[in-house]
C-alpha cells in the first residue's frame, strides 16, 4: 500500500516540479542580452553594413550591391580567400597528427609527463602579440637564430621571402595552437577504457597496432571536435599574422580576415569590408554545419553498425 | 594500462618539446642581455653580463599602468561572464520553457560566429554609444564573445548535479535564487574555475578587441602595450622581450594554479 502511493508520488513529482520550477526569465536575461547585443546584432549589422558607403566617420549611407561587385571584381579578394584556404588546409595537415601524437604521449600520469605537461602547454600562454613579437626576433637574419647554429641554410630572410614567410606564419600558428588541440587529444586518450588495451595486450598487440586499432578510432569524435575547431579557427586568424607578418612581404600572407582589417581600418572602407566580413561568416558556418552533418553521419553509421 | 609510446613517438614528443622550448628560453635569455651583448653574443648563449636593466626599462616605460588596464579588462569580463552565465545555465538547466530550449540553442550557435567577422558592426556600436577609447568597449564585447561557450560548460556542469537535492531544498520552500546561491554556486566551482581561467586567458591576450576599439595608452592594455614597445624600441630588442616575459607572469601563475581546471573543462566544454 505504501509502495504504491511512493509510486505515484514519486511519478507526479516531474510533473509538479515542471509547473512550479522554471526559474525567472531574469536569470537568463542578462546573458541573453550580451549575447545578443554584441554578437547577434552585429552578425546582422554586418550583412547591412555590406549594403552601405561608410568610411568608419560619418554616416553609413545606401548604396546597394556596389561593395559585392566591386569586391568580387578585385582579384585581391580572391587572392585573400585563397591564402585563406591554403593557411586551413596546410595547417589542418600539420596540426593534426602532431597534436594528436603528442596528446596520446602526454596522457599517461607518471611524475615526469606532469613537468612535461606544463612545459608542452606554454605557447598556450602567451598572447599573439607576444608570440610574433619573439618569433620576429628569432626570425631574424642577422642576429636571429641563424647565428645560434652557424648553417647558412639558416640565414635565411625567413620573414621576406613571400613564399617562405606563408610556411613561416603556418609554422608560427601550429605553435601557438597545437597546445590547445594537444589538450583536447589528452583528455579524449585519457577517457578510453584500459580494459581495450588489456584485451589487446592479451591478444598480443605491440604499441603501434594499439594506436592503430584502438586509440585512434576511440579519438574519432575528439578529431571532429578538434579539426572542426581548427578549420573554422583558421578562418580567423589575425592578430598573430597583423604583427609577425601585417599582410606582407607584399601581400603573401594577407589572409581574408587581414584582408578586411586592412580595407576597413586602413582604407577607411567599412562596407568594403563588411562584405569580407559576410564572406567570413559563410565560410564559418557553412564548415561548421558541414562539419556537423557529417558527425552526425558518422555517428549514425557507427550506431548502425553496433 | 596506457599505450605505451614507441620510439618514433617518443622522439618526436621530444623534438616538439625543443621546439617550444627553444623560443621561450631565448626569449627569456635575450631579455637578460645588454646592447652589446645582443649584437655580438651567441643569441642562444647563456648572457655573459646579465642585466635587469631591460625590465627596468619597461617598468619606467608605464608598463604597471597597461598591467593595471589588463587586470581591470581581464576581471571585469570574468566576473560578469561567470556572473551572467551561471544564472543563464541554471534557467536552461532547471527551466522548462520554449526560452530556456531556445536560449540554449542560441548559445551554442553562438560558439560558431567568429569575432572578426563581426568588428565592424561592433566598432560602430561603441563609436555610437560614445564607449570608444574606453575600457568598458572592451569588457562589454568581450563578455558576449566568452557567454556561450561559458554557459555550454556550466550547463553540462549543472545537469549532473542530481534533480533531489533540488528538490529537497524547494520543500525546505527555498526559492531560485537560493537555491543558485547555496546549492548551485558551491557545486559547480570547479566548472566555475574552468571557465574563469580560459575566459581571462582568451581576453587576457585578447588583441582585436583593445586594437579597433581603444586608441589612446592611458587605455592600452598588455597586448597593445607590447606591440607599442615593439615600435618605441625599435632597435632594443632586449627591452621588448622583456616586456614580453612582463606580460605572462601574471597568466603564468593563473595558469599553474587553474591548469587542472582548464583540463577538465576542455573535456566538459567539447564533449567526446
Amino acid at each position: 500500500m505504501t509502495l504504491v502511493r511512493e509510486r505515484t508520488a514519486v511519478r507526479r513529482e516531474p510533473r509538479a516540479a515542471a509547473r512550479g520550477a522554471t526559474p525567472h526569465p531574469m536569470m537568463i536575461a542578462p546573458a541573453l542580452l550580451f549575447f545578443a547585443i554584441f554578437a547577434l546584432l552585429p552578425l546582422g549589422g554586418v550583412v547591412v553594413l555590406s549594403l552601405m558607403k561608410w568610411d568608419g566617420i560619418a554616416d553609413p549611407a545606401w548604396t546597394g550591391l556596389g561593395n559585392w561587385s566591386a569586391a568580387l571584381a578585385d582579384p585581391a579578394t580572391y587572392h585573400a580567400i585563397g591564402l585563406s584556404l591554403r593557411v586551413m588546409v596546410v595547417s589542418w595537415l600539420f596540426q593534426t597528427p602532431v597534436s594528436l601524437l603528442l596528446g596520446v604521449l602526454t596522457a599517461g600520469r607518471g611524475r615526469y609527463r606532469a613537468v612535461l605537461g606544463v612545459l608542452y602547454f606554454l605557447p598556450l600562454l602567451l598572447s599573439s602579440a607576444a608570440i610574433a613579437i619573439a618569433f620576429k626576433a628569432l626570425l631574424d637574419p642577422n642576429f636571429g637564430m641563424s647565428r645560434a647554429f652557424g648553417i647558412a641554410a639558416l640565414a635565411q630572410d625567413w620573414l621576406g621571402d613571400p613564399t617562405l614567410a606563408l610556411y613561416v606564419v603556418i609554422f608560427v600558428i601550429g605553435w601557438q595552437f597545437m597546445p590547445f588541440h594537444t589538450l583536447l587529444y589528452q583528455a579524449g586518450v585519457r577517457q578510453i577504457p584500459a580494459q581495450l588495451y588489456e584485451a589487446a595486450q592479451l591478444d598480443g598487440a605491440g604499441p603501434v597496432r594499439q594506436f592503430f586499432h584502438i586509440t585512434l578510432p576511440q579519438l574519432r569524435y575528439t578529431i571532429l571536435t578538434s579539426s572542426t575547431l581548427m578549420l573554422v579557427g583558421s578562418l580567423t586568424y589575425f592578430d598573430l599574422v597583423f604583427v609577425l607578418t601585417g599582410g606582407g612581404p607584399g601581400d603573401a600572407t594577407r589572409f581574408l580576415p587581414l584582408d578586411m582589417y586592412l580595407n576597413g581600418f586602413s582604407n577607411n572602407d567599412m562596407g568594403r569590408a563588411s562584405t569580407l566580413a559576410v564572406l567570413l561568416v559563410v565560410a564559418g558556418l557553412a564548415l561548421s554545419l558541414g562539419l556537423a552533418r557529417f558527425a552526425r553521419f558518422s555517428r549514425g553509421s557507427q550506431q548502425e553498425g553496433a | 594500462m596506457r599505450p605505451r609510446p614507441n620510439v618514433a613517438g617518443g622522439l618526436g614528443g621530444f623534438v616538439w618539446l625543443l621546439i617550444v622550448l627553444v623560443p621561450v628560453y631565448y626569449i627569456v635569455v635575450t631579455s637578460l642581455r645588454g646592447q652589446r651583448g645582443f649584437f655580438d653574443a651567441n643569441p642562444l648563449a647563456p648572457p655573459a653580463d646579465p642585466t635587469l636593466e631591460n625590465y627596468r626599462l619597461v617598468l619606467s616605460n608605464d608598463f604597471l599602468r597597461y598591467l593595471v588596464n589588463s587586470l581591470t579588462v581581464t576581471a571585469g569580463t570574468v566576473v560578469i561572464t561567470v556572473a551572467v552565465s551561471l544564472m543563464a545555465a541554471y534557467y536552461v538547466v532547471r527551466g522548462r520553457t520554449c526560452l530556456s530550449r531556445s536560449g540554449y540553442t542560441a548559445f551554442l550557435l553562438g560558439l560558431a560566429i567568429p569575432l572578426q567577422a563581426t568588428i565592424i558592426p561592433i566598432y560602430y556600436l561603441i563609436t555610437r554609444a560614445h564607449l570608444y577609447d574606453t575600457l568598458l568597449a572592451i569588457i562589454l564585447p568581450s563578455v558576449a564573445f566568452a557567454i556561450p561557450l561559458s554557459v555550454v560548460i556550466l550547463a553540462n556542469f549543472l545537469r549532473d548535479v542530481p534533480n533531489e537535492l533540488f528538490e529537497s531544498m524547494r520543500v525546505d520552500g527555498a526559492g531560485h535564487w537560493r537555491m543558485l546561491w547555496s546549492l548551485v554556486l558551491p557545486m559547480v566551482k570547479p566548472a566555475m574555475i574552468t571557465v574563469a581561467v580560459y575566459d581571462g586567458l582568451n581576453v587576457w591576450n585578447g588583441f582585436l578587441f583593445p586594437l579597433i576599439l581603444t586608441q589612446s595608452a592611458d587605455q592600452r592594455v598588455l597586448p597593445m602595450a607590447l606591440w607599442a614597445f615593439q615600435g618605441q624600441f625599435r632597435v632594443n630588442i632586449p627591452a621588448v622581450l622583456a616586456a614580453v616575459v612582463l606580460s605572462t607572469l601574471p597568466v603564468l601563475a593563473l595558469y599553474i594554479l587553474g591548469r587542472r581546471y582548464l583540463v577538465t573543462g576542455l573535456t566538459a566544454g567539447f564533449g567526446k
